[in-house]
């Protein structure tokens, strides 16, 4: 697996070194990302890159597979949220390694950059200067995850990450799969490792999806929550964030 | 269904003396056998309750005649003020000026439209116009409560003053803003004031407060209604609100004191023009009018629109009585509006308002009665969870004396309130994990203070709701027990009546009792013949209490206290 896919990444990706040199935080803060920070989801980088290809042709033919899977893909997320990121992320099959990297910079400033809330780096901001860890936690893929910790100035990521073989995307994603109850074992995984006591811990979501990963730490935060996750932050009483569109 | 907690006694009204003005008071009656039960607030419905022959009730006095023309009345303030130049005089085209208002919190219930400060606004707006100053900012002073929405902010300013100013020129105060708040300067006491930067920035900064209590306006305005977290931790905190004697007496608060200092340091630094107006007690138009009454003097008409008001409040869900209540905004009348240097203004807010409020009592009981209403500052359009009644009652109930509480050192306050457990999720999300995480854990408000409070207060889950939602602050809750911290250091016992559940009186250290019959025996002790005393309100009033030593606090730092920013050390 190529080294620059890790950087800032916890021990939840096979680097074996973890990249904060800082000493252990008091807390950390876990973020979903999509819906939460950003209002795209992980559809819109996938679509940039495949619209993105080296000829029309080629781009209208990945188009076409991956519409020809939408039923399943829409199924998939309805039901299983790990099935719905390895349906979804099969799309990226075929694609180099080489022009992930390339077209990055520009999914990220295009796709994510102008999507991200406008309360969202306020509120890493003020976590950061709690001291907190700032862990993003994302089913999306890892080189993007790694330009908004940088753009947020969060510190590290615990996202997706694409098998590549010979250079090449091979349509298939390395364990662990980040999403759904994965998270939140990767979560508790974290905090273990960085000394953090999960009571004295934050995370946010949008998604019922995520009420795992909510529910493993002592401060769980809803952020504009879909119905059942808005019904379960109302009986329990967690905080509902409404975050702004971006202007 | 209508409540009675205790029956077959009957009552008689007699007019009790007032001996520190020498003359007989309606205000305040002596019942006896004959007398009509009493009706009170037990949240959003109203209850009757049968007190044994000579309790004492203490009755509102009845609304000041308003002024005639409010308009007039503001334009000749503003130029004819207390200790300044008059507003037109300070003005210059060019210059920055900054409006604050108070928000709405004040008055309660809201007020009926044109809302006094629509109508002062609108005069200063027309006044800046005439003299070329067109940079002109409003900003709602909310220090660190719920932002307003902007269906209430419409409303208190009216729509042509809205449609032309918000959001861009007209907008809440944002107390959590990391660019929006600068340092005015350090009291001697160490006390820092930071207020919002656009405030401090600009060249005329102008108040309109509406003054409902004693405890309004005056520095308060703008020390606290532009401050943050960082100035208000020096004065609200335990120690300083054991040291209010009362909150609704300026003379005798520490809160007031420390307030005042820090206020003087803003008006040193910045050019202030405050502009108060007062208000008279109408709180309840027809058909609730009869509420401000003494149940003996209803006439048949009233008596019939009583039982219908509780026979419907009664037959009404929870969520329909609120609504009742939210929709009729009150009939206040303008009783005053005076302008001018801060101090000098207030001095005649505060006449005012005693005026309206202050009714004489001649010595203190052993229990003191108080329905607890639907409303607090804290719950405008939403419900008053259990906190908020703990300020309703332990806080601004007990605190409606000056000179000497109305219940004497260890006596009892029997309270009337459902209790439910129940919270606005959106404006007091904080309160929420205050009140069943950290209450269970102490009720000591010292302990709260040091242990949890400046965590809490930067939860950054709640600070965003407070900053982009309309949550009030994380550090609020804190606020809202030590508001209570007075009456509880004086107070032996608190008993609710009518509570519809167990667990919320414990937490608040409360006992509870199934009627007021059994809180009357509960509350008896060993003294078998105890002094009551009710206190009928809302309307509001003040009870200047005689025959009792005053109960004033140590002045600041005559014992060698420090303050620290985490408050006073004694």
């Amino acid at each position: 697996m190529p080294a620059q896919f890790s950087w800032h990444l916890t021990l939840t990706v096979d680097t074996g070194v973890s990249s904060d040199d800082e000493p252990d935080a008091v807390a950390a803060s876990y973020f979903d990302v999509d819906g939460t920070l950003v209002r795209t989801n992980l559809l819109h980088p996938t679509l940039f890159y495949l619209v993105n290809q080296q000829t029309p042709l080629r781009s209208l033919g990945k188009l076409a597979r991956v519409a020809l899977r939408g039923p399943r893909i829409a199924l998939a997320e309805l039901q299983d949220r790990r099935l719905f990121n390895e349906l979804l992320f099969s799309a990226y099959e075929g694609i180099s390694e080489d022009r992930l990297l390339l077209l990055a910079d520009e999914a990220f400033d295009t796709v994510i950059k102008r999507a991200l809330y406008a309360n969202a780096k306020d509120l890493v901001t003020r976590s950061r200067e709690l001291g907190h860890d700032v862990i993003l936690v994302s089913g999306a893929l890892d080189f993007l995850m790694e330009r908004l910790v940088k753009h947020l100035g969060a510190t590290g990521f615990i996202a997706n990450r694409l098998e590549i073989a010979n250079g090449v995307a091979t349509g298939k994603l390395l364990r662990p799969v980040v999403a759904g109850p994965e998270k939140a074992k990767l979560i508790r995984d974290h905090a273990r490792a960085h000394g953090h006591d999960l009571d004295d811990c934050f995370a946010y979501s949008d998604s019922y999806s995520d009420v795992p990963m909510l529910s493993v730490v002592g401060h769980p935060a809803a952020v504009n929550p879909d119905y059942r996750l808005a019904q379960l932050a109302s009986a329990h009483g967690w905080p509902v964030l409404r975050m702004e569109s971006p202007s | 269904m209508m409540n009675r907690f205790l029956s077959g006694a009957l009552r008689t009204v007699q007019p009790s003396p007032s001996p520190n003005r020498g003359q007989r008071s309606p205000l305040v009656v002596t019942l006896d056998r004959r007398s009509a039960p009493r009706t009170i607030f037990s949240g959003d419905r109203l209850i009757d309750i049968d007190l044994p022959a000579g309790t004492r009730a203490v009755y509102p006095r009845q609304p000041l005649e308003p002024l005639k023309d409010v308009d007039a009345a503001i334009r000749y303030a503003l130029s004819h003020p207390y200790g300044s130049d008059p507003l037109h005089a300070k003005l210059r085209p060019g210059m920055k000026v900054v409006i604050a208002v108070d928000d709405i919190s004040l008055p309660l219930p809201p007020m009926r439209a044109p809302d006094v400060r629509e109508r002062v606004l609108t005069i200063v707006l027309e006044l800046l116009a005439d003299h070329g100053v067109e940079d002109v900012e409003i900003i709602i002073a909310t220090s660190l409560h719920r932002r307003m929405t902007g269906a209430e902010v419409r409303h208190m300013v009216g729509a042509k003053i809205f449609d032309a100013y918000w959001p861009k020129r007209l907008y809440n105060h944002d107390a959590e803003d990391p660019k929006g708040m600068k340092e005015v300067g350090t009291t001697d006491h160490g006390e820092v004031v930071e207020l919002n930067r656009k405030a401090v920035e600009s060249d005329l900064l102008i108040y309109v407060n509406l003054n409902l209590v004693p405890m309004d306006g005056g520095h308060k305005s703008v020390t606290v209604g532009l401050c943050g977290y960082k100035s208000l931790r020096f004065h609200h905190e335990p120690h300083t609100m054991r040291r209010c004697h009362s909150y609704m007496d300026p003379k005798a608060s520490e809160l007031s004191t420390r307030v005042n200092r820090m206020g003087r340091v803003t008006n040193k630094a910045l050019n202030v023009f405050t502009i108060e107006t007062t208000i008279n007690n109408r709180m309840f138009d027809r058909p609730l009018e009869f509420l401000h009454k003494n149940e003996d003097d209803l006439s048949g008409n009233e008596q019939s629109a009583l039982k219908g008001l509780k026979f419907t409040l009664d037959a009404l869900p929870q969520g329909a009585r609120q609504a009742i209540f939210d929709r009729v905004p009150s009939p206040y009348g303008v009783t005053g509006v005076f302008a001018g240097e801060t101090e000098a203004v207030h001095a005649h807010t505060l006449a005012r308002c005693d005026e309206q409020y202050v009714v004489p009592v001649d010595g203190q009981a052993d229990i003191l009665i108080a329905g607890v209403p639907y409303i607090s500052p804290y719950n405008v359009h939403s419900f008053l969870n259990p906190l908020l009644v703990q300020v309703m009652a332990q806080g601004y109930l007990f605190n409606c004396y000056r000179n000497a509480p109305l219940v004497k050192k260890g006596g009892t306050m029997i309270i009337t309130h459902p209790c439910s457990d129940r919270f606005d999720q959106e404006h007091h999300a904080p309160y929420v994990e205050f009140f069943h995480n950290l209450l269970p854990e102490t009720r000591d408000a010292v302990e709260l203070h040091k242990k949890y409070e400046a965590k809490f207060a930067s939860n950054p889950a709640y600070l965003q709701m407070y900053r982009s939602g309309h949550a009030y602050h994380p550090a609020h809750p804190f606020f809202m027990w030590y508001w209570g911290e007075a009456g509880r250091q004086w107070l032996g016992k608190t008993i609710v009546v009518g509570a519809d559940n167990a667990y919320v009186p414990k937490v608040l250290g409360w006992e509870t009792a199934r009627s007021m019959n059994e809180a009357l025996e509960m509350a008896k002790g060993n003294t078998p013949s105890p002094d009551i005393t009710l206190l009928h309100m809302p309307p509001i009033l003040m009870a200047d209490v005689s025959g009792a030593p005053p109960v004033l606090p140590a002045p600041s730092g005559s014992n060698g206290a420090h303050t620290n920013g985490h408050g006073v050390e004694a």
